[in-house]
């Protein structure tokens, strides 16, 4: 591990892995929309230290809300049955005040553009500093000479004058790597990143997938990798799960799903992708 | 690329009728407002007694026969709140009407034509901002004497510019849309282009901001009126009735049912425009993003 | 590096102090005409009927005063003037107008500052209380209430409170800005209540205060119920904002959230609509300063205007302008050190 987690002791004592057990969400009815939405519907997904477990599917199956219902960040009114089971506890029973102590700390999360899920008029300093000072016991000097290993970890150049600076400072690979940094800072072991290469450009979206895999393997963080894109899944996925309208249709070993989907669905979304994508990729990870 | 197809895609105000009737505010509002409208319309009918006729009866309570009391000139404090509805709303709405109209033309011929029309405009405007109302008003109504016709001149020189910046940024934003530009390569002129095409779309906007503004026209003319710059005594008005009260502290209800009166209405059009503010603009209103 | 980094911020600055003077120098012109466009004579209302009557005196006077110059001389002379901080003498008192302004300004400053103050404190709370129960009870009371704000006619309501909290049960002071048998603080700001704190009297800062709690109660609704509106908008806005999410994803407390991501994103409307409100308040303390007898920069205007006073007409008109621009530039300055891509990108 780093040197930086040497400050965090008893880590071996947290939970590792979580795991989802038929999850679901509905959105009560309304006035206007008589009838309730159901969001989630059954769904199950086990994450594991060092394992990347990619959640594929298009916009509006479900995948991001099983992200959004394990951080406790499910729209107002949405309605959540199932167990998220982490550490012996079930999340979604949690009182806010405990959650509060889980997320941020043991599960964080990466979202999907870096330009808004960052702060425009916050420094890059404090946002990563902010949930370590809440969470751990680290003095402000402390906090300051983490951040900065952290923003090394992450490759950012100068990260010492990086943390003076703003967002709009950097550029959007930069900034996701500042996001990343902002996930690890409290050395969780639970990352769920929500499709966080998407508002990347193509030529550093690779750049950003391999610290992904390497911080995953170094620091045996489970990662829930929530994309619509094949071609990233197979990049750095150990497993795939693909969901359509809220359930789990296929999961299974990377290799197995994307060469032999069992599911009609899956065959689609395979043919969907441009040209041969899959094996140039594929041989990156 | 004639007109009659392009047309078609132009935004209309996102406006129906029937969800103001959704907000019981807004029915609330509704409501009083078209009984203060009946009130002024049939005042005469109503008034137990003229509003300006004095009597032996002075400074008597609330109570017969006098429903709210009388001034410290024997008149009948309800009747003279019922005629002063005869007052501030046909002012109000005259006043509203003349800087909606003066407002958007100019507002309208800054943004369509932009340059220096649009810099000389614009900088007047920034001109009158920089004045607190009630100073500005209260200077010209002073230079031309007080009376109610001066008031609501003041108040037009003060009101104008808010509808000139709205139209103004509404007609710049549809200025490059293609209906204009195919109107320009159809060699219509600017006018009539401005005419046909611009004004409809910034219509609802504009009556949104003129159902708030009357409320605002009625509190700033009767605050003229109580400064002595706006209606002048004996006329039943309620800015100035509020002001006869402070005379006389003991007789409460001379000050404080001519100002209940105003605040009944002005509350009932601040609902009404609330709501309107809303239907336009739902993103105020509805529950949060789905994910 | 850093000088280059900063100099968005000169270039962003330079151009807006430039704005701000042009624009003072059009409310010079503006004050200045309008004040000329009088039909009916200062003259005759600042000599009385008796001595308007002999052309002689009237003669002498207008040379005295400047006003048998050709209107153009007298406005270049009026602007000379000015820059060496000489606004003229009042046609009512023959006293310099800078120094009759200099006595009554810090008086409205005082109860528009301490109105400010407050109304930005409950104003922002309300609305981010608003925004965070949208749609609900909480809301709704809001909502009436701050619309009730923004339609109760100010001098009626400063007339009901002087009504039940001064005149009839004495809770509070109904008039000026000390008990009469008080002396006014040693001056060094003219504002009482940082004067009395600065001679350490206590006494006279209570008194102060206590007489500033009726009026300037009267003037923050108004402006509350302004606030509230918009500040519930600009929160809602910000709630659906991506940052606002990642926040609570790392585990913060809500206060913090609020605090330290929402309402800094909320704060460039808000402030903004703090500058607009800071002219609603100077409206609004004509009308209370001539309740509560607050001898103030309202009720100045108010006298010149009605005796046809034109030079303190001027003055007033002038003080007021460079005030509303000098806040209206420090909202644009703010934005500068709120929002760090305003340097960049204007």
């Amino acid at each position: 591990m780093t040197a930086a987690s040497s400050i965090e002791s008893p880590s071996e004592s947290r939970a590792t892995g979580l795991e989802i057990r038929d999850l679901s969400v509905v959105l009560p009815a309304k006035r206007k929309d008589p009838s309730p939405k159901v969001l989630l519907d059954g769904v199950s997904l086990s994450l594991r230290p060092g394992i990347i477990s990619g959640v594929a599917g298009e916009s509006g199956s479900g995948k991001t809300m099983t992200g959004l219902a394990v951080m406790g960040l499910l729209p107002a009114g949405a309605r959540a049955s199932g167990e998220v089971s982490f550490g012996g506890q079930n999340l979604l029973d949690l009182p806010t005040g405990s959650l509060n102590r889980l997320r941020g700390r043991d599960i964080a999360m990466i979202f999907q553009d870096p330009s808004t899920s960052l702060h425009p008029m916050l420094r890059v300093g404090v946002q990563i500093t902010d949930h370590m000072r809440t969470h751990l016991d680290v003095s402000r000097a402390e906090a300051h000479e983490r951040a900065v290993k952290l923003l090394e970890r992450v490759r950012i150049p100068e990260p010492v004058e990086a943390l003076r600076k703003y967002p709009h400072q950097f550029s959007g690979g930069m900034r996701q790597r500042i996001a990343i940094a902002v996930a690890l800072a409290c050395e969780p072991s639970v990352i769920i990143a929500d499709e966080p290469t998407t508002a990347l450009d193509v030529t550093v979206q690779a750049g950003v997938l391999r610290l992904l895999r390497g911080l995953c393997d170094d620091l045996g963080l489970a990662v829930m990798l929530v994309t619509h894109d094949l071609g990233v899944m197979s990049a750095i996925a150990d497993e795939v799960t693909v969901m359509r309208y809220g359930s789990v249709v296929e999961h299974g070993p990377r290799f197995d799903v994307l060469t032999r989907p069992s599911h009609d669905y899956t065959r689609e979304l395979i043919a969907a992708l441009p040209g041969n994508k899959l094996d140039d990729s594929g041989s990156t990870s | 690329m004639t007109q009659s197809t392009v047309n078609p895609a132009l935004p209309k105000p996102r406006f129906r009728s029937p969800a103001i009737l959704r907000n019981p505010l807004a029915v609330i509002g509704i409501v009083i407002v078209c009984a203060w409208l009946l009130v002024a319309i049939f005042a005469p009918l109503i008034a137990p007694f003229d509003p300006l006729a004095t009597s032996e009866d002075r400074l008597a309570p609330p109570g017969a026969p006098y429903p709210l009391g009388t001034d410290t000139l024997g008149r009948d404090v309800l009747s003279r709140v019922i005629f002063g509805s005869q007052v501030s709303i046909p002012l109000s709405l005259l006043l509203v009407v003349l800087s909606m109209t003066l407002g958007s033309v100019l507002g309208a011929i800054a943004g369509y034509f932009g340059r220096a029309v649009d810099e000389i405009i614009m900088r007047i405007t920034d001109l009158v901002f920089a004045f607190p109302t009630i100073i500005l008003a209260m200077v010209i109504a002073a230079v031309l004497g007080p009376s109610l016709q001066n008031a609501v001149i003041a108040m037009l020189i003060v009101s104008w510019p808010s509808y000139a910046r709205v139209m103004r940024s509404l007609v710049m934003s549809m200025r490059h849309r293609e209906f204009v530009l195919a109107d320009r390569m159809l060699r219509f002129s600017s006018f009539s282009s401005l005419r046909v095409d611009v004004l409809p779309n910034v219509i609802g906007s504009i009556l949104v901001l003129a159902t708030l503004d009357v409320g605002t026209a009625i509190l700033l003319l009767s605050g003229l009126s109580y400064l002595g710059l706006g209606a002048v005594p004996p006329a039943a008005e309620w800015g100035s009735m509020i002001s006869v009260g402070t005379q006389n502290m003991d007789a409460w209800w001379i000050a404080l049912f001519p100002g209940i009166a105003i605040l009944s209405i002005v509350l009932a059009l601040n609902f009404i425009g609330d709501a309107l503010r809303d239907i336009l603009d739902p993103q105020s209103g509805s529950t949060g993003r789905a994910s | 590096m850093r000088f280059l980094r900063k100099y968005p911020l000169v270039m962003f600055l330079t151009r807006r102090v430039g704005i701000a003077a042009l624009l003072l120098l059009g409310v010079t012109i503006v004050t200045f005409t309008l004040t000329n466009l009088v039909p009916s004579d200062p003259v005759n209302q600042a000599l009385g009927d008796k001595a308007s009557g002999d052309p002689a005196i009237v003669a002498q006077y207008r040379a005295d005063h400047g006003l048998d110059q050709p209107i153009v001389v007298q406005y270049v002379t009026y602007l000379q003037n000015l820059v060496q901080g000489d606004l003229g003498v009042s046609l009512q008192t023959s006293q310099p107008i800078a120094q009759e302004l200099g006595d009554v300004l810090p008086a409205t400053m005082e109860l528009a500052g301490v109105a400010i103050i407050f109304s930005l404190i409950l104003g922002v709370g309300l609305g981010t209380l608003a925004a965070y129960r949208r749609g609900k009870f909480t809301d709704q009371v809001l909502r009436v209430v701050s619309l009730f704000g923004l339609s109760v006619p100010t001098f009626w309501l400063a007339l009901l409170a002087y009504y039940f909290l001064f005149y009839q049960w004495g809770i509070l002071p109904g008039s000026g800005r000390l008990d009469p048998t008080l002396m006014p603080p040693p001056r060094v700001t003219g504002l009482y209540l940082v004067d009395s704190l600065l001679a350490g009297d206590i006494e006279t800062f209570g008194n102060a205060l206590s007489h500033l709690i009726l009026p300037a109660a009267v003037l923050t609704l108004y402006t509350v119920g302004l606030l509230v509106r918009f500040a519930r908008s600009a929160v809602l806005e910000v709630l659906n904002q991506d940052y606002v999410r990642a926040a609570r994803a790392k585990g913060l407390r809500s206060t913090s959230v609020v605090i330290r991501y929402v309402l800094r994103g909320a704060m460039v409307p808000i402030i903004t609509v703090v500058g607009l409100a800071f002219g609603g308040l100077l409206s609004g303390t004509v009308l209370v300063e001539s309740v509560f007898a607050w001898n103030g920069l309202g009720q100045y205007a108010f006298n010149a205007a009605s005796n046809l006073n034109l030079p303190a007409i001027m003055g007033v008109g002038l003080v007021v302008g460079v005030i509303y621009i000098t806040i209206n530039l420090i909202v644009d300055v703010a934005y500068g050190f709120i929002d760090p891509r305003v340097r960049v990108t204007s």
